[in-house]
């Protein structure tokens, strides 16, 4: 790759204090154009609070940026995009009902009057085909899967002339293939002569996407690095401070008897769209079936069918030989059924409410917590306590709002909850999602634990790593229908990815493409 | 000089003390203001007021006979607003159980025992606000109809059908034309205790403990509470939403309706103009100044008297315009709603450095 790098933005001492903790302590940050610099750290390491305050949306208590040698400071993000730093968050900016071209008009700021449709979309095209970034001007954003909303928040930037482009967890949302296409637009964006910033706790990505990579480890820069220059592990431990288990300790299943049982489930998504078609499960205690599969295939949709919020057409649900079969939640919880849902903020918390209240969720109809219709205060704090503990929950006091717990403590907070609450049957959903590694593995060890006391458990990720380190028996969904079963340790990445690509397990052991090896 | 404001992660208890008391000097500072420009003295308006509203047994108790419907409508509004159903039909219902305990005062006198009337009509009352409010309950839980609609809707059915009462077919045929139903039958009055204070304390004190244990102590005060804050993190726990929408809104419409059975019954003695005054919009305002918390709303609903009380004393002492008083309630309101936004929020100064300065320091 010929490129002339250039010193874009240097950042010098930066500091950031917020009650409680020190964001950001002196961080010195480098970044070039040509160039895909990832910035690799811990939830909670001052990654993206550090880009807040490049991208001007944050000020900082002490430090200096620089653009090309240049002292600035910023006001506003908008002082920082004209100064061409611009920032795509997580959560996306549009207006749902206007169209791409009208969204980017909205953006420019200035009056409508001397800006004409056809030359804004003229401008866009031009951009599109320059960077290969695929967006249709004229299409309303909410007819757009997320991964094209994304392109246009990329878009823009670029049409504001943004020559730094910082993308936080870009990939969070996005399915695999999304992901490889937004790759290879960053590429082309570096290519171009931009400076691109990758926020990122994923270290596939650091190794896939990056240049060069800066660690930050609690407010403080511990690393900058060539990509190629260093290995996962490296990089994994420069993250944590300490070294990770990519394989985790699992014992062979001794499964017991079947515990879960679908039989020719058939169900529609919100839409009314088929979502489950004929789906045929069975889990057994001590096992952990894996659900692997392209979100939006059905997964989410066969969650909530099995805990009891969503409503099935046709076919039988039992847990423990008890029908099931669209029941009430409170029906399914009582047959001992636990569910971690991938919604953690919007289904799992009450993120308002004391970690305490969150904590007794399921236990709160049941002794010692409540005695008849009366709750005992004083259970509750004894429950609570020990909960914490158990699962480690980091959290100021059991009085803290669930929302002020960083990701990982929240999810570990869910986790405590339903395997207390849980009576040998778990469903747990994108279990380790937005996690960072310390955290992952946390979640994963709990899951292997609760598996070898007998639980039978549904785990549904879109991480297929996660889905063959911690899966006896992995089932792939396509369309709502079940591709087939295999066995992760003996059977290739490439079945799954077929069958993940919509081919079923019988038609690919027939054409002979992979060879089974069990 | 930037100004911005930050989200405060921590509870100050003496900001949270602080806070309420200084915006309600300055409410006071601005009805000054405003009281000036009508070419009234301030201080001398103020101190009627005072002296007015709290200043003798009479006028304590003035305000006790205004604060008893606020505090009974205002905790009915509260438990609805702790599972953020917003019902804003306290006036209808109100309305609805001053009409029942009307009608069995006025109606079946002769058919109930005299010492059974009084409890008749508390029931009937309390009951008659309950199924006010069951509709709009029933509406928004069976086809999502928004609660906010139906029970403001609702209030003016039921305002407008006392009205019709009273001024048609059961007004008082001996009432020399003046509209209002005849008196009730001594029997049918609610006991008083001093002035015009009736029974009706006792039901909103029993109301407000009974409103904190079942919040604090019961395991339907937590469900209504995790309602509230994630109706989707509620059903996913297991918890029948419908059913509680119901039973809150039987409460909260119960005890509006027992406001309404207190007014006619301890105050009038008879179904008249007077009942909808706006008690039960005034309710909302205490409950969120109280912030739900129902002993706050007992005070809060008695500051409240004070000022209706306070402004009447101002109109006919001073002969102040009648709005002055609304304004007053008007410019605390603000004040302190704008003022609870220092609670979540605080503002930090910043200087900038001139850009030259910055520029110099690097070339």
């Amino acid at each position: 790759m010929k490129t002339s790098k250039e010193l874009a933005v240097q950042m010098r001492g930066i500091s950031k204090h917020f009650p409680g903790i020190l964001a950001n302590d002196g961080i010195d940050l480098d970044v070039y154009s040509h160039e895909i610099l990832a910035l690799l750290g811990e939830n909670g390491a001052g990654k993206t609070t550090l880009m807040n305050i490049l991208a001007g949306l944050y000020k900082p208590d002490g430090g200096q940026i620089f653009l090309k040698g240049r002292e600035v400071e910023f006001h506003s993000p908008k002082d920082a995009i004209e100064h061409g730093i611009g920032m795509v968050h997580q959560h996306f900016m549009l207006v749902e009902s206007l169209t791409v071209t009208e969204n980017i008009i909205l953006s420019l700021q200035r009056s409508g009057m001397n800006l004409h449709a056809n030359q804004v979309k003229q401008r866009i095209l031009e951009l599109s085909s320059q960077y290969h970034l695929l967006v249709d001007p004229d299409a309303s954003i909410w007819q757009l899967s997320v991964g094209e909303q994304q392109r246009v928040e990329i878009m823009r930037l670029l049409y504001r002339g943004a020559e730094t482009l910082i993308l936080d967890e870009p990939t969070a949302v996005l399915t695999p293939e999304e992901a490889t296409d937004l790759a290879k637009i960053l590429r082309k964006m570096a290519d171009e002569g931009k400076a691109v910033i990758l926020i990122t706790h994923k270290l596939n990505e650091v190794t896939a996407f990056s240049d060069r990579v800066t660690v930050l480890r609690a407010g403080h820069v511990v690393s900058n690095l060539l990509t190629k220059e260093t290995t996962k592990k490296e990089l994994a431990r420069l993250m944590v401070g300490r070294d990770i288990l990519f394989h985790l300790e699992k014992k062979k299943c001794k499964a017991g008897n079947p515990v879960l049982q679908l039989e020719h489930v058939h169900a529609t998504n919100d839409k009314g769209l088929p979502a489950l078609v004929d789906v045929n499960l069975q889990i057994c205690a001590g096992e952990i079936l894996g659900v692997a599969g392209v979100a939006g295939n059905g997964q989410r949709e066969l969650a909530e069918a099995i805990a009891g919020l969503r409503h099935i057409d046709q076919g039988k649900i039992s847990a423990n030989g008890q029908d099931i079969t669209n029941s009430s939640p409170f029906k399914v919880i009582s047959a001992g059924i636990s569910h971690v849902p991938g919604d953690r903020i919007g289904v799992g918390l009450a993120s308002n409410l004391p970690v305490s209240d969150n904590l007794v969720m399921k236990a709160y109809r049941n002794p010692p917590i409540v005695q008849g219709q009366l709750v005992k205060k004083k259970s509750i704090v004894q429950f609570v306590d020990r909960l914490i503990n158990a699962f480690n929950i980091k959290t100021p006091s059991s009085d803290t709002p669930a929302r002020l717990l960083s990701g990982g403590n929240q999810q570990r907070l869910i986790l405590a909850r339903e395997i207390t609450a849980s009576q040998g049957m778990l469903i747990a959903v994108y279990p380790s999602r937005g996690l960072d590694v310390g955290a992952t593995e946390s979640v994963r060890s709990t899951l292997l634990e609760q598996r070898e006391k007998g639980s039978a458990i549904l785990l549904i990720s879109e991480d297929l790593e996660e889905i063959n380190q911690l899966s006896d028996r992995v089932i792939v969904m396509y369309e709502g229908k079940i591709m087939g079963t295999v066995d992760p340790e003996t059977t290739p990445l490439e079945t799954i990815g077929l069958m993940m690509a919509g081919q079923p397990l019988s038609a690919i052991e027939k054409h002979g493409k992979v060879e089974q090896s069990a | 000089m930037r100004i911005q404001f930050e989200k405060r992660t921590d509870r100050n208890r003496l900001s949270g003390f602080l806070i309420p008391v200084l915006s309600f000097f300055l409410a006071i500072l601005f009805s000054a203001l405003i009281l000036l420009f009508f070419d009234i003295n301030p201080i001398q308006a103020y101190s009627v007021m005072v002296k007015g509203s709290l200043g003798s047994t009479y006028a304590l108790s003035e305000t006790l006979v205004k604060a008893i419907p606020l505090m009974l409508t205002g905790l009915g509004v509260s438990i609805a607003f702790h599972m953020h159903f917003w019902n804003i039909g306290a006036e209808g219902q109100l309305a609805m159980g001053g009409i029942a305990a009307a009608y069995v005062a006025l109606f079946l006198k002769d058919a109930i025992p005299s010492s059974l009337l009084l409890p008749a009509m508390f029931l009937a009352g309390g009951l008659a606000g309950a199924v006010w409010g069951l509709i709009p309950a029933g509406l928004k839980s069976s086809i999502g109809v928004n609660e906010i609609l139906t029970t403001l809707m609702m209030n003016y059915i039921a305002t407008l059908l006392v009205e019709y009462l009273y001024l048609g077919p059961w007004r008082d045929p001996k009432g020399f034309g003046f509209p209002g139903t005849a008196q009730f039958v001594q029997a049918a009055w609610l006991p008083r205790l001093t002035g015009r204070v009736h029974y009706g304390i006792f039901f909103a004190l029993a109301a407000a403990v009974l409103l904190w244990f079942l919040l604090s102590r019961t395991k339907r005060g937590y469900e209504i509470r995790l309602i509230g804050e994630n109706p989707k993190a509620a059903r996913y726990a297991g918890i029948n939403i419908t059913k509680n929408i119901i039973l809150v809104m039987l409460i909260s419409g119960g005890l509006s309706g027992l406001a309404g059975m207190a007014e006619v019954s301890g105050i009038a003695h008879r179904l008249y103009m007077g009942l909808t005054v706006g008690y039960g919009y005034t309710a909302i305002i205490i409950a969120w100044l109280a912030n739900l918390n129902p002993w706050a709303i007992l005070v809060v609903a008695f500051l409240m008297g004070a000022l209706l009380v306070g402004g009447d004393q101002l109109q006919i002492a001073m002969q102040t315009p009648a709005a002055v008083a609304s304004i007053l309630q008007g410019a605390i309101l603000f004040f302190m709603l704008g003022g609870s936004i220092f609670n979540t929020y605080k503002i930090t100064i910043t200087r900038t450095r001139s850009k030259k300065q910055g520029e110099n320091a690097h070339e």
